[in-house]
């Protein structure tokens, strides 16, 4: 279904309504970011038994104003080696994906403005998901070209761990949506809401059978680049990551778009799983209620995130790349096989399931075998012996060069 | 399998998702410092003062050995004979120029214990952010404590009433006002604002100080030192 606020045609009223859509989203965005970065310094300093941000306003509410505005006036350093233009392109094309994801998430309900038929959401594009996958893919390129055209080593270290990981991670994320729309029969994100809310056990989460969305959760959360798998801007090996260079406005862009990217693939998870703007309305204001239901399923995802950057360590990058490729692109395209099939047949859907078990435990047999001869073939190593004295003895593998 | 190795507790996956829940509702370790501040240890190195006797005479005698043993080369004193008829100090020679860099000072107190009169002695104030250099060179002027014995306090200087308290430094009980006895142990240093402190626990019984009481200082700052130190502090 088309988005019904063009279906009689563009007029002026149309105009001045999407426009308004539009600022209000922005300014809307803007200001939840702000609120979003004193609320995650605020909830991570109380897992952490600090007071955190207390000073600038009440209750330090105005901390990330005095630091954008500090941000804002100090000087944009420009390294000798940059790309003069990529490396001020960068930042804006990291900002815009996370602006122009939020345009198709659906916010509230339905409303009727001036004789139009408004949704309350900025646009309803018949594509609709296909968007977010496209544009999380080109905020790749920010987090790339950020530190390539640093002209900078470890910048470039942290922007190629980066397009690795996000694009990797983008498979599965990718496949858990096809999941979705296998479901919902349409790629509007507003097709997608609306199929979920005729009851609560109509929520994606319980109508795909759980598993898609914690495979999502863990695929966003690696194509956010946020802790756990933020290993684009490990401290300890990259000094600052794919933004080391830069500074002054750039950064706060690179920052102002992690955190709003944040607030976004919370919004889509809502969106996807969670029933978007679903949940009991009461008489007075009945548009209100949606939005509100929206808003509180978002902030519990957030709240999410803060905690799990609380209490995760960060991965390894072997073990990144292990969980990507070994865990969550079998596990979700055999979900997605599964689903598929049962819409087909109940003898199919369980007939695929086991097909997928068996492939399963062949895929877990195979790694397990590709581990242990790795294993093997590193401990004969003479360097491996050499780091580990006190094992290697142990081991019947004889020096390759004889001993001395 | 009878040796079996003792089972370490591990967190596990989902453990630190509990330990860090949990830590929401414990009491917050922050200190809100502008607002309210930690009570300062017994031996704290805060700025330095220099001392007064009752009757208004000034302790130093310009002996420039407190300028001898800075390691950091931030005091500049220069002595001259006292006026016969109005003298600055009871002695031969008073500090006619007393000045300490503190851009330069690291409060080691070693001008402290070096001090023969107990003429300079360190506060517990370290609250002095100067905003330029010359503010940063404390004289005479600055240093001198007031009729009453008291530390002169600074526009710039951020301390409240009865944060000057405790402010004596402290030194060999050789000097001049230690007894035989305790030589080579620690004491208080008298000032005139507060008086003489009796030397620090287990050097004397019939004391009385307000930091201390009778026992030591290890045993009074039990919950700031460490477990390892013998305090109550956990970790490290």
């Amino acid at each position: 279904m088309p988005d019904p606020l063009f279906v009689n045609g563009v007029d002026l009223g149309v105009v001045v309504i999407a426009a308004v859509k539009v600022i209000v989203v922005f300014g809307v965005l803007l200001v939840a970011v702000m609120m979003m970065i004193w609320f995650e310094r605020k909830v991570i300093s109380d897992m952490q038994n600090r007071v955190g941000p207390n000073r600038a306003g009440p209750y330090g509410l105005f901390q990330t104003l005095a630091d954008g505005v500090k941000l804002f006036f100090k000087e944009a350093l420009l390294p000798d080696q940059a790309d003069r233009f990529v490396f001020k392109l960068a930042p804006y094309l990291a900002l815009l994906p996370a602006l122009l994801i939020f345009t198709i998430v659906p916010i509230g309900g339905v409303v009727a403005i001036a004789h139009h038929s408004v949704e309350l959401q900025v646009a309803d594009p018949p594509m609709g998901i296909l968007l977010l996958l496209a544009l999380s893919s080109v905020s790749v390129y920010g987090t790339m070209l950020a530190g390539w055209a640093s002209g900078s080593k470890y910048p470039l270290l942290g922007s190629i761990r980066a397009s690795a990981q996000m694009i990797s991670y983008e498979a599965a994320m990718g496949l858990t949506i096809a999941t979705v729309v296998v479901v919902t029969h349409s790629l509007s994100t507003r097709a997608i809401v609306d199929s979920q809310a005729l009851s609560f056990f109509h929520w994606n989460i319980f109508r795909l059978g759980i598993l898609p969305f914690p495979l999502f959760l863990v695929a966003v959360t690696a194509e956010l680049n946020r802790p756990p798998f933020d290993l684009t801007e490990g401290e300890q090996e990259l000094v600052g990551g794919f933004n080391t260079e830069y500074s002054s406005l750039g950064f706060a862009l690179f920052y102002l778009a992690e955190f709003m990217n944040t607030i976004t693939m919370s919004a889509v998870m809502v969106t996807l799983f969670f029933g978007g703007p679903d949940g009991p309305g009461f008489h007075f204001v009945r548009w209100l209620w949606p939005i509100l239901w929206f808003v509180g399923k978002t902030v519990v995802f957030l709240y999410g995130y803060v905690w799990i950057r609380a209490a995760l360590p960060r991965l390894r990058y072997d073990q990144l790349m292990g969980l990507g490729w070994k865990v969550l692109i079998p596990f979700s395209l055999g979900w997605l096989l599964v689903v598929a099939a049962f819409r087909v047949g109940t003898i199919w859907g369980f007939g695929v399931f086991v097909g997928c078990g068996i492939a399963g435990s062949g895929l877990w047999q195979a790694i397990r075998v590709a581990n242990a001869r790795r294993q093997v073939q590193e401990e004969s190593s003479p360097r491996w012996r050499q780091q580990n004295p006190a094992e290697a003895h142990l081991r019947a593998v004889p020096e390759p060069d004889g001993g001395g | 399998m009878a040796d079996k190795a003792p089972k370490r507790r591990s967190l596990g996956f989902f453990g630190g998702f509990a330990v860090t829940l949990k830590q929401v509702a414990e009491p917050r370790v922050t200190t809100p410092y502008p607002e309210e501040k930690l009570p300062k240890p017994p031996r704290f190195h805060g700025r330095h003062v220099l001392n007064r006797y009752e009757d208004g005479m000034e302790k130093c005698i310009g002996c420039e050995l407190c300028a001898a043993v800075c390691p950091a080369d931030c005091i500049y004193v220069r002595g001259l004979d006292n006026p016969p008829d109005a003298p600055v100090s009871p002695g031969e020679r008073y500090g006619f120029v007393y000045e300490i860099n503190y851009l330069r000072c690291i409060h080691c107190d070693l001008c402290v214990e070096a001090c023969p009169t107990e003429a300079i002695t360190e506060s517990k104030m370290f609250e002095f952010s100067f905003t330029n250099r010359s503010d940063a060179i404390y004289t005479k002027r600055e240093l001198v404590v007031d009729d009453d014995g008291m530390p002169r306090q600074l526009p710039w200087e951020d301390w409240r009433p009865g944060e000057d308290e405790h402010s004596s430094g402290w030194m060999r009980a050789t000097s001049p006002s230690g007894a035989v006895e305790y030589e080579g142990e620690q004491q208080w240093s008298g000032e005139l604002g507060y008086g003489v402190r009796p030397a620090e626990g287990g050097q004397s019984d019939s004391r009385n100080d307000v930091a201390t009481g009778n026992i030591s200082i290890r045993t009074v700052e039990r919950d700031k030192i460490s477990r390892r130190f013998g305090g109550k502090v956990r970790g490290t």
